[in-house]
Order: C-alpha cells, then sequence, then structure tokens
C-alpha cells in the first residue's frame, strides 16, 4: 500500500535549519531583525507547527510503526536546532571578556598607530587633528569590529 | 584580525570610504582591554566587538560594549552621541 508522504513532517526539520543559519547569514544584517531574532524565532514556531502536523498524521490510525520512529526522530532533531539557537543567540553571545581596563567615558582614548588599507601607519592624534570637509574634525568614531555585519 | 591588504577588499566591495585599520597584530584591541580570547577562526585571539566616540582633545565622550556579540550600535544610536560633541 502506498502512502502519501507526510510533507509538512519532513518541511519541520529543513525550516529548523534554515532557521538557524539565516540568523549569521541574512537577518545579522539588518538591526531591526539583529537586536532581537524575533524572525528566526517566528521561522522556528513555524517549523513546529508543521512539525505538530506531521506528528499528528505520522501517529494517525493505520500508520506503520516505522512512520511512528521517524516522526518521533525528526521532533528530537527540530527540537535540538531550536535549542541549538536559543544557546546561541542568546546564552553564547553573551560570553565576553569583562574589559575593565577598557577607556571610559571622560577618560583619555589609548593613543595607537595601525596600518591603513594602503599599508600607511595611521595615529589616533592623526585622526584627531585632520581636518574634514576643510574644518576642524569634531572628534573620531572608533568601531572595534568583529564578523561583517 | 584582517591584513591591510584583506580590509582594502573589504572596503572596495563594500564601498567603504572612511578611515579603515588593520589591527592584525592586536595592539589597539589590546590597548582598549578588547580582547576576546580564543574566538577567531583556528582559536586566534579576537575583538569583542566595541565603538567608541572620541572628542578633538581625545577624550571618550561614548562608548558601546555590547553585551551580546551579535549587538552593535545603530547608527541613530550614534549620531545622537554626536550630538554631544562640542
Amino acid at each position: 500500500m502506498m502512502r502519501k508522504t507526510n510533507w509538512p513532517l519532513w518541511l519541520a526539520p529543513v525550516i529548523c535549519v534554515f532557521a538557524l543559519i539565516s540568523y549569521p547569514l541574512l537577518f545579522v544584517n539588518w538591526a531591526a531583525t539583529r537586536d532581537f531574532p524575533w524572525a528566526n524565532i517566528a521561522l522556528f514556531v513555524i517549523a513546529d507547527l508543521f512539525l505538530v502536523l506531521g506528528i499528528r498524521r505520522a501517529f494517525a490510525p493505520g500508520r506503520r510503526w516505522f512512520s511512528k520512529i521517524v516522526a518521533s526522530v525528526i521532533a528530537a532533531i527540530s527540537a535540538l536546532l531550536f535549542a541549538a539557537f536559543i544557546f546561541v543567540a542568546f546564552v553564547a553571545a553573551r560570553w565576553l571578556p569583562p574589559s575593565t581596563r577598557a577607556p571610559q567615558v571622560s577618560q583619555k582614548a589609548p593613543e595607537f598607530t595601525l596600518k591603513d588599507t594602503s599599508d600607511k601607519p595611521v595615529a589616533l592624534a592623526e585622526l584627531l587633528s585632520q581636518p574634514v570637509n576643510s574644518r576642524p574634525a569634531r572628534g573620531v568614531l572608533l568601531i572595534f569590529y568583529r564578523g561583517y555585519w | 584580525m584582517d591584513t591591510p591588504e584583506e580590509s582594502r577588499d573589504l572596503c572596495r566591495k563594500a564601498g567603504y570610504t572612511f578611515t579603515f585599520l588593520s589591527d592584525s597584530n592586536l595592539d589597539a584591541i589590546r590597548r582598549y582591554d578588547l580582547v576576546h580570547a580564543g574566538q577567531g577562526t583556528g582559536g586566534r585571539d579576537i575583538a569583542r566587538p566595541a565603538e567608541f566616540l572620541i572628542d578633538s582633545s581625545g577624550i571618550v565622550r561614548w562608548r558601546m560594549l555590547t553585551e551580546n556579540y551579535w549587538v552593535r550600535a545603530r547608527p541613530e544610536q550614534i549620531l545622537e552621541a554626536a550630538k554631544t560633541l562640542p
């Protein structure tokens, strides 16, 4: 007897994988979807809806025991992916060094000299004294970035 | 940490025209106490993300050390902070 593929069941882990990887690869690029990853959480919720649908189908009367095992395994994998996302986005992301000696507001910014993109050494003092649009610079915004977002 | 060559490619692709410095030896990153040990590719040390607004006399007027490394300062936060510059 041929049975229809339980497509909601198979769709759930696919959406879960996308929900997990789309945060660093896509949604982190916009502040609105980055500062709180609601888009990714919404994707996981959608995946869970498909999962519930798929599990109900798998456990419907007349289904083989095998489909129930497959459904249980897929449910476990989907839950694991969601847990991995929560861990990466909210737990591991907060494991940062204390940076107690980082310059505070109203302290002097430590001087440094680094190479620019044409290998020319540039000092912070130079940037502060260099005119911008032929007017004296009002200041410098110093950005230490990590990852390209 | 990107070398000046890697930063040059990045700036060209992204169209950045501001000064883009390479701290491949973590010189400034160490001086600003922003080293996040072992978190880079291959277990190398990298920086935690941070932003500092420095006035023309070299004093820090505003800073953001994010508590979650995905989250960065938004442009509007920085523009707001820039209004306090003398």
